[in-house]
């Protein structure tokens, strides 16, 4: 069945002088680039091509990409990610030509529907949120961190306040202390207790008039309402701090919790987990900014406002940050979570979260009695199992787990991640996956934890690459190909 | 004392709890503690692939990031368990991270500290605490 050269590159594959372009005939006179560009930006060979028939790379491709995993293929509990369905009326809507052909440069006139679509989301990504002033332009859920420190940057700068800090617990998302960097900030780390909440004694020590933000992530990415969220606010609050909500666990209180009620100031969403857009190969993203009606005046521009019947962009507000992304972000992605947002309605809203959580807490019930879940017997949308005990009698690790997975035809859950729970298997199985793929998956990761260790150390056995060596990959990646 | 070059006992050690190991020896300037992370720690990180070092010179505090290392699952920083002036670093162990794993407790020190201030030395743990703690961790 296999095509045996699918997994040659496309430069193996190349045989000099064999194109499979087909150009019409020259209607301009024709110019040398000799004569266009200076001699020294000339090159003294052309570059070294693929030469490939149009079937050989309709192939290659489409070989490449059946070895993938997916969620139109595998059931996918990528735990953090909120790999749900992807329902196939978002791509239809989006792809409507009335969407497809605007080009930015055209008159605000003549893209009123567009800008009411954009606005509207607007208002009801800040309704969710209990936030009201929001900015579509980030790329990506990172880039909205980043957008809401440089927002907090200047806010504290106005009030000539000297805030150096930024607060992450040690189980937040790496991107947190990441962004907090890029911002300017300088990062510390709060500690979690055993239960796998903010360690407060620890957050009050470390917290006083040098901190800027506190980024928290509720539900945390151990799948756990962190329920001393308001006094935490509270404190920061006191303080003259700000709460950043890392709003990654959206997914599981839609419509149920708003982060504006309990103490968030500003907050990003990824409409790629939420929203059901697809996660597609690093982009394009979004990422969402919601804010507090009083740090509305430092989004990024353009945003959309209303004038009676009338959208129109607004340009540079006095405070704004400035640009963040070119034109209007990535709008087809936020056409996707627009077209998500009005499919449920708010009550069908509150049952995707619902039934993410149901399903999580069904799935834990299952898995728990064979694997571990140091932090509980319940959880939010996604639970942190943990394959220590595992490791200790037979040597098998979480990373032997997830990869014998593939071999049954499941995508792997997250591993090692959060740090905080060693030998993490961190399993999220979204609202869209029925009762029967969960227990098919629960009844597989338990026939794999009593396979022999011999059989798992070298597993996946089906794939076509086994285990990359991630050591090499690291310290000496290959990133050219070359003829050598 | 220990002298360099003598098999070193790792029950001899003094211990983080954020698994840096400390090896004391004088000289005329006063003490010197030389540094790296346990045995427990680098399999606990499992493959390292990056590590950075911190500079000669540098006043450093007990419990002040020094450096870092990363394996295939994280970054981890590295805490000093000391309060003193940076004297030396291994130069040659981010190309041979491998030198960690084989021989944590010789070649695989990280870096030497002049103290400045032994108050820190009180919080460390003997080889026996460390142990113990580390097996509630693993």
């Amino acid at each position: 069945m296999r095509n045996q050269t699918s997994m040659r590159l496309i430069f193996e594959l190349s045989r000099s002088g064999r194109g499979s372009t087909v150009l019409p005939p020259l209607d301009v006179p024709e110019q040398h680039v000799q004569d266009l560009l200076p001699p020294d930006s000339l090159a003294d060979a052309p570059p070294p091509l693929p030469e490939v028939a149009e079937p050989d790379v309709v192939r290659h491709f489409t070989n490449l990409s059946t070895l993938n995993m997916a969620v139109d293929t595998h059931y996918y509990p990528l735990g953090s990610c909120t790999m749900k369905y992807n329902p196939k009326r978002n791509e239809r809507l989006s792809s409507l030509p009335g969407f497809l052909h605007l080009h930015p440069y055209q008159d605000e006139e003549t893209l009123q529907g567009l800008l009411q679509v954009l606005f509207e989301l607007q208002q009801t990504l800040g309704e969710i949120a209990g936030l009201p002033a929001v900015t579509l332009q980030p790329a990506a859920g990172a880039h909205g961190e980043l957008t809401a420190l440089m927002i907090a940057a200047a806010y504290f700068r106005d009030l000539g306040q000297q805030r150096t800090k930024v607060l992450a617990p040690d189980s937040a998302h790496g991107t947190n202390p990441a962004s907090a960097r890029m911002a300017g900030f300088q990062t510390v780390t709060v500690k979690s207790t055993r239960a796998g909440f903010v360690d407060v004694d620890d957050l009050r020590a470390k917290l006083d008039d040098s901190v800027a933000v506190f980024m928290i992530t509720n539900p945390n990415t151990l799948g756990l309402f962190d329920q001393q969220m308001s006094q935490i606010a509270d404190w920061v609050h006191e303080r003259g701090g700000l709460i950043y909500l890392d709003g990654a666990n959206m997914n599981a209180i839609l419509g149920i919790a708003r982060p504006g009620d309990f103490g968030a100031d500003m907050m990003h969403y990824n409409p790629h987990k939420t929203f059901s857009g697809p996660h597609g190969g690093g982009g394009p993203g979004a990422g969402p900014v919601c804010v507090r009606r009083h740090l509305g005046d430092y989004l990024p521009a353009p945003v959309v406002s209303r004038h009676g019947d009338r959208f129109t962009l607004e340009k540079l507000p006095p405070k704004s940050i400035g640009r963040v992304r070119s034109f209007f972000g990535n709008v087809g992605v936020l056409l996707r979570a627009y077209c998500y947002l009005c499919t449920h309605g708010p009550d069908g809203l509150r049952r995707v979260s619902e039934n993410a959580v149901l399903n999580a807490n069904y799935l834990l019930s299952r898995v728990k009695h064979f694997l571990p879940v140091p932090q509980g017997d319940r959880c939010m949308h996604e639970f942190v199992a943990s394959a220590s005990k595992l490791k200790k009698e037979t040597g098998v690790t979480a990373m032997d787990l997830a990869k014998r997975l593939l071999d049954y035809g499941f995508h792997a859950p997250t591993v090692y991640f959060p740090l905080t729970v060693p030998e993490a298997v961190m399993v999220e199985p979204t609202e869209t996956e029925s009762k029967e793929t969960l227990d098919a998956f629960a009844e597989t990761l338990f026939r794999i934890t009593g396979e022999t260790a011999e059989l798992l150390h070298e597993a996946p056995h089906s794939t076509l690459i086994s285990r990359p060596d991630e050591v090499q990959a690291a310290r000496k990646p290959v990133m050219r190909w070359t003829s050598e | 004392m220990q002298k360099e070059g003598i098999t070193v006992n790792e029950e001899q050690l003094l211990y983080s709890s954020s698994h840096e190991w400390v090896r004391l020896r004088e000289d005329e300037g006063g003490k010197v503690a030389t540094i790296g992370i346990s045995a427990f720690a680098v399999q606990q990180l499992t493959d390292l692939v990056f590590m950075e070092l911190p500079e000669v010179g540098r006043q450093i505090a007990a419990g002040e990031e020094f450096g870092e290392v990363e394996s295939v699952k994280a970054v981890s920083p590295l805490y000093s368990p000391v309060d003193g002036e940076i004297i030396a670093v291994n130069s040659e162990l981010p190309d041979r991270l491998e030198t960690l794993g084989d021989d944590p407790y010789e070649k695989g020190w990280i870096m030497k500290v002049r103290l400045t201030d032994e108050s820190s030395l009180a919080r460390l743990m003997d080889y026996s605490a460390y142990q113990k703690q580390c097996s509630e961790e693993g």
